[in-house]
């Protein structure tokens, strides 16, 4: 997995409240037994029109906006279904980063699986980022759980430990469980 | 961890009895006793096994079914295309190769994983469950922890029977009242949605609650659990009871003479004891719904069907009005109209929230002596193999066929349309199943979600129909 220092991107707006897995990678999608290949079907059914061209209203069709790696969303992003396809398709796109005032549960724990950095922020905060200019870059940094606007003070947002150790050192949450191994055959014996 | 004397809620009795171990700063190690898998969410999982050289760890506590994909046409031959079949494949050879048991098609005991998990006996009181399925929150109906999870995890239930876990906060969903004619579990967990809003039990797990709960059956318990994950919530809970242990006798996976009688004694210490406290509390009086249907895009925009459809002027935030005029601009549907009227043309009744006996026998009570309105498709597909066979045993299917509609074999089909059946683009649908996002049932789709009444009484009339007006009333 990518470990996550720090960041200096754009933004990409999609102000839209609780967009649901459904929308981030369509179900017609998930007949894969790989992780690849995602990318180009993120956000499908609004990036792509009838005829399957390029919608050119949609944010992530616009050519401004290639190489950003920071998505500013709407509240409660990711609801819906677990499909671990959601961040699988994120990530190949190129996000690292999404910025909402809420997340759904399933998609917090599986964007951790795949070292995408989900930035909790207030309305407030929000807010000042919706109207910020959209070509502002944004600096995430971490180490010290902070999100900045250029010439702005640094909006700091929560991040419990593990999921930093997870993001910082990229660690391997498998291997972490594995070493349970005793515990967990001394608890099968207590059953 | 809480000793003895402190009174506990039943989700904190069913966790504190599954950590396994407890780091500081850390998740909690936490024991699954059943985890289900299906063939859209586990091939990634097996790689990685693959990629580091392990083994399933406990075969014996995995069940498998095909469900996502399974064509429900009579006589199974149109999988859809080539890389469905793949999936179908490769589950196949994964459990073949780590020893899981697997239900497929033709076994007599294929269906929907939250459908056959309960059916087996699988699904008891107390246990920890897990799919790589949002619905998994289906099983809490029987007071277990069920909850979905992503197919990393399943990699790691897979490989250590365990997972990472944050405790959760718990609410506690209290039920009072008694549901009027035509108002069912179906528009109680609709009703919920449209009170606390999609994203309204995030970080939560419920517990049902109240004596509109001790009155359901398990069918319809399962129903309102089903869709606690379109609140936000991990999982939904309710304590076992009569009713619970009475459902569960002589299924193949319950436990069996003195062992049963030992199990449910343990079953009956799960529940909430007096005093123990949830971080929040919510109230619902049943007896003040009406039938509900969904008008807009995500399971929280629902209304009574007597009700009109909100107008955006009236929201009380900027996001608010932004949601609306987006959902009504979607469905194609003008605010502040009433919802009765509208053309409907295709009807679907089934999915892991409404495809059970319970489900079959009200569509059922409205379609029998009645057709199918001229212009609209009507699907019928149960829950699993075994409902099926129930349902023909009580002629369910003749009632259904002699109306016009098709009667289909077992699988998820039009909830999430990745077998073939869908909805073309700007058609609209009443549907039974759980979400109405944007091109759920296809892309383009248009649904209304609501109960199997309701649906059935959209099948019959062509367009969306208080189902009051048609019970107990001559054909």
């Amino acid at each position: 997995m990518q470990s996550f220092t720090t960041l200096n991107s754009k933004l990409i707006k999609l102000l839209v409240d609780d967009i649901d897995t459904d929308q981030i990678i369509p179900a017609r999608f998930l007949k894969t037994t790989d992780k690849l290949g995602l990318g180009q079907h993120l956000f499908s059914n609004w990036r792509y029109n009838e005829d399957g061209s390029e919608n050119g209203d949609f944010a992530l069709n616009q050519a401004a906006m290639k190489g950003r790696k920071v998505l500013l969303s709407g509240d409660n992003f990711g609801c819906g279904s677990s499909r671990e396809h959601a961040p699988w398709a994120l990530s190949a796109w190129g996000f690292r980063v999404i910025i909402s005032t809420s997340f759904a549960d399933i998609f917090r724990s599986n964007a951790l699986k795949n070292g995408l950095l989900l930035v909790e922020v207030s309305k407030e905060h929000h807010k000042e980022l919706t109207v910020a200019d959209s070509d502002a870059e944004v600096h995430i940094d971490l180490s010290t759980r902070t999100l900045q606007l250029a010439d702005k003070e640094p909006i700091e947002f929560p991040i419990d430990a593990f999921s930093k150790r997870c993001l910082a050192d990229g660690l391997d949450q498998l291997g972490y469980l594995q070493s349970f191994q005793e515990a967990i055959e001394a608890y099968e014996r207590g059953q | 961890m809480n000793d003895a004397s402190t009174p506990q809620t039943l989700f904190e009795k069913v966790w504190a009895a599954h950590v396994v171990a407890q780091e500081p700063d850390c998740p909690s190690v936490l024991y699954i006793d059943l985890h289900l898998i299906h063939e859209v969410t586990s091939p990634q999982a097996f790689a990685e096994l693959a990629t580091r050289g392990l083994k399933v760890r406990r075969p014996d506590r995995t069940v498998a079914t095909m469900d996502h994909l399974t064509p429900t046409l009579p006589k199974k031959l149109a999988v859809l295309d080539e890389s469905a079949k793949n999936l179908l494949d490769t589950l196949e050879r994964n459990c073949e190769e780590h020893g899981i048991e697997l239900f497929p098609w033709g076994s007599g005991s294929e269906g929907i994983v939250h459908v056959i998990g309960p059916e087996l006996g699988a699904t008891q009181p107390g246990k920890t469950i897990v799919c790589g399925d949002s619905h998994t929150a289906t099983h809490g109906a029987f007071g277990a922890l069920a909850f979905g999870i992503g197919t990393s995890e399943v990699g790691h239930v897979l490989a250590t029977q365990c997972l990472l876990q944050e405790r959760p906060k718990t609410l506690e969903v209290v039920l009072t009242g008694t549901p009027g004619p035509g108002v069912g579990a179906k528009d109680i967990i609709l009703g919920l949605c449209a009170q606390i809003g999609i994203g309204g039990a995030t970080g939560h797990v419920i517990e049902y609650r109240g004596e509109a709960i001790a009155a359901l059956s398990m069918d319809e318990r399962m129903t309102i659990c089903n869709m606690s994950i379109e609140v936000g919530a991990r999982a939904g809970m309710i304590a076992p009871d009569e009713t619970t242990f009475a459902y569960l006798k002589g299924r193949p996976m319950a436990p069996k003479g003195g062992e049963w009688t030992a199990a449910v004694e343990t079953w009956k210490e799960l529940c909430t004891d007096a005093g123990a406290t949830f971080d929040r509390t919510v109230h619902l009086d049943v007896s003040a719904l009406e039938p509900m249907l969904t008008f807009g895009t995500n399971p929280g925009m629902g209304i009574g069907v007597s009700q009109s459809i909100p107008n955006p002027k009236d929201a009380s935030s900027s996001s608010d009005v932004d949601a609306l005029t987006k959902a009504l601009h979607y469905m194609g549907l003008e605010a502040s109209r009433p919802l009765v009227g509208q053309p409907i043309d295709v009807v679907f009744v089934g999915s892991c929230t409404n495809s059970r006996m319970q489900d079959l026998r009200d569509a059922a009570s409205v379609m029998k002596g009645r057709k199918v309105a001229e212009g609209t498709r009507v699907l019928v597909v149960p829950g699993s193999a075994a409902i099926k066979r129930e349902a023909e045993a009580e002629g369910l299917d003749h009632i259904f066929q002699d109306a016009g509609a098709e009667w289909r074999e077992p699988g998820c089909s039009m909830c999430i349309a990745m077998n073939g059946d869908a909805l073309e683009a700007g058609q609209y649908a009443v549907s039974t199943s759980n979400r109405n996002f944007e091109g759920r049932q296809g892309k383009g789709s248009r649904t209304f979600l609501a109960s199997p009444l309701t649906a059935a009484a959209a099948a019959v009339t062509g367009q969306i129909t208080d189902v009051r007006t048609l019970l107990g009333t001559d054909k």
